[in-house]
């Protein structure tokens, strides 16, 4: 099975209005797939469908081949959730809470209780295993979010927005943590996120939703390159000294469509390779090219550009 | 697989609501009431021995009423619907709120299992509430009466139990009513207390305006329009819970109740003086008994319904 998780033309309207349409979204075994995609773009009312939580108006949600509008059960045995802005019990301990966790899952006391301490252990928080939640920071409320995810030996993870409002600290424990995870016990992971960085920093590949739309899949290099093929690339040029008839002749050029200048340093937009034009055109003015570079897209670029075209 | 889901719910639910400071102050409250009743009614036994009817002395204590106090069972039909409704008002909302909603319907159990869970537990709470506070007037009886309740007796308490929890837990599924159709709890909690004023007082007070504007009652009246005006009132209070369950306890504590009605004192004279069976009693008040539980179970159901029906998150 080359997928183990799939959705077929996955649609989801809320008393007519559209969350989600038409999703074709698949995922490899034990690869980490950022869903990425703004606020309100369909990426919680996705991952609710693939857990069964609610039901699809059509199409199909399949996990490791179950069914997840008629095999929910099967589903979630098998797959961890860790909610966007999860909460836990306040007066329960750390410990209690992944006890609780553990019977919601069918696994006896006898069972779990070393189980519990291995997990508390892998995110770091065997010291405080018998203090309240409620008086646990965010930090440690998400990673004990995926201790509650680790108890039930998940072959797929679903991590909804894992590190929102976490100090940069704190969220590079916990993408570190999904990291180890993922590849020391070949889990597979889904990871909704607006934080284009961390996405870039630990996916594997990538879907960008908008407006209940995957608008964009691959990895990210992928991404860059279909956006740089299909539309335009950026030059950054820097002159010995700003000339300034520079950059109305530059803008002459056949290809280019945008140029702005602040110093001595000028940014192109166009839709070709157009250096050499370009080192002319500054030669002939009158001074010469200190540097000419072509810049690469950033995860930042390639969303901002699938939003303008979505 | 599904049974283990309620039973870890059941469990968690029943540890948080015996931990919870709320149920600890209703508690105190509740058991507080029924030491002192029972200390002065049974003061009042032991002042005048000669007027108390020796049979089913140990039922007494729940219904007498002294000069100073109500009886304790007027009191439970104050408190025991804020017990229910302590428990329910933000069993489903509050988990919303905390963020726990998703966190326990992502894990391997049905969806019904939480809310029958939590109503399950809060119903096992109620009843080992009342359970300990009838063994505290047990205790308080044995210490101040000395007498040992009789087989009679112990069977009508037992149906006394029941009533109390199914009056109880028709206010607790109103109030787990409310937590789902409500997101905020300060909602849930003061529309389930609008309830219970509406039934406790204000019908009270609409029922006797409805049965003076129908009925009029003036200075030359006959038997009969009194006779109508009270069965125009009872009829009115009997939408009150509170009235059904007054009742129901009333005619099954007092075995020589013989009818609820209002009754003409020749006929009383015929009435032959010897306590009813429990079976007889229960004939009198079955239709409030079941009227009881047939409250509880419709307001269970449309939560559970509404329940299962609701997104887990409205966008």
């Amino acid at each position: 099975m080359e997928w183990v998780v799939e959705t077929r033309e996955l649609s989801k309207f809320y008393n007519g209005v559209k969350a989600v349409e038409k999703l074709n979204l698949r995922i490899r075994e034990g690869e980490i797939y950022g869903l990425l995609g703004p606020n309100g773009a369909g990426k919680t009312t996705t991952i609710l469908m693939l857990l069964g939580l609610t039901e699809p108006t059509s199409g199909r949600a399949l996990v490791y081949g179950y069914n997840s509008t008629t095999e929910p059960l099967k589903v979630k045995r098998i797959t961890g959730y860790l909610p966007e802005n999860v909460g836990f019990y306040e007066d329960l301990t750390a410990r209690e809470t992944l006890r609780y966790i553990a019977r919601l899952n069918g696994i006896p006391d006898k069972e779990s209780s070393s189980k519990i301490d291995e997990v508390l252990k892998s995110v770091g928080l065997s010291e405080v295993s018998e203090r309240e939640v409620g008086k646990f920071s965010r930090g440690m409320t998400q990673r004990l979010g995926i201790a509650t995810v680790l108890i039930k030996h998940p072959k797929f993870v679903i991590l909804d927005e894992p590190t929102t409002g976490i100090d940069p600290e704190g969220a590079s424990h916990i993408l570190d943590l999904i990291v180890k995870m993922s590849r020391e016990q070949n889990i597979t992971v889904l990871l909704s996120s607006h934080l284009l960085h961390q996405v870039q920093r630990i996916c594997d590949r990538v879907g960008i939703v908008s407006e209940g739309h995957l608008v964009g899949e691959g990895s990210i290099e992928q991404l860059g390159r279909e956006i740089a093929g299909k539309e335009q690339t950026f030059l950054e040029v820097q002159v010995e000294e700003l000339m300034p008839n520079i950059a109305n002749s530059i803008r002459k050029i056949e290809g280019v469509k945008e140029v702005r200048s602040s110093g001595n340093l000028l940014s192109i937009r166009c839709d070709r390779d157009v250096r050499r034009q370009v080192s002319k055109v500054i030669v002939d003015s009158g001074t010469l090219p200190l540097q000419i570079r072509s810049r690469d897209y950033t995860l930042e670029e390639i969303y901002i550009r699938y939003f303008q075209r979505g | 697989m599904k049974v283990s889901g309620v039973f870890a719910v059941f469990w968690k639910e029943l540890a948080d609501n015996f931990g919870s400071r709320r149920f600890l102050i209703l508690f105190i409250l509740i058991s507080l009431i029924g030491v002192f009743t029972t200390y002065l009614s049974s003061q009042a036994i032991v002042a005048k021995p000669a007027e108390t009817p020796t049979e089913f002395l140990f039922l007494r204590l729940f219904t007498s009423q002294t000069q100073s106090l109500p009886s304790f069972v007027s009191f439970l039909g104050f408190f025991a619907p804020l017990l229910g409704i302590i428990f329910g008002f933000d069993a489903i909302n509050s988990e919303h709120s905390r963020g726990t909603m998703s966190l326990v319907l992502s894990q391997p159990i049905f969806r019904d299992s939480l809310i029958n869970g939590k109503f399950l537990s809060s119903l096992a709470t109620i009843a080992i509430t009342f359970a300990s506070i009838i063994l505290i007037v047990f205790g308080l009886d044995l210490r101040l009466l000395g007498i040992l309740p009789e087989g009679p007796e112990l069977s009508r308490l037992a149906v006394f139990f029941v009533m109390s929890i199914i009056y109880a837990g028709f206010y607790l599924s109103l109030g787990i009513l409310f937590s789902v159709l409500f997101r905020r709890t300060t909602t849930s909690a003061l529309t389930s207390m609008a309830v219970w004023f509406f039934f406790t007082f204000f019908l009270y007070m609409l029922a006797n305006v409805i049965a003076d504007y129908t009925v009029p009652i003036t200075q030359e009246v006959t038997e009969e329009v009194i006779l109508k005006h009270t069965r125009v009132q009872a009829m009115i209070m009997r939408f009150s819970p509170m009235t059904l369950y007054g009742e129901s306890v009333n005619v099954v504590l007092n075995p020589s109740v013989r009818t609820l009605g209002p009754i003409f004192s020749e006929a009383s004279e015929e009435l032959i003086p010897a306590p009813l069976s429990l079976s007889q009693s229960l004939l009198i008040v079955w239709p409030q008994f079941v009227s009881l539980i047939a409250l509880m179970l419709i307001c269970f159901s449309v939560s559970y319904i509404v329940f299962m029906k609701q997104e887990i998150r409205s966008i």
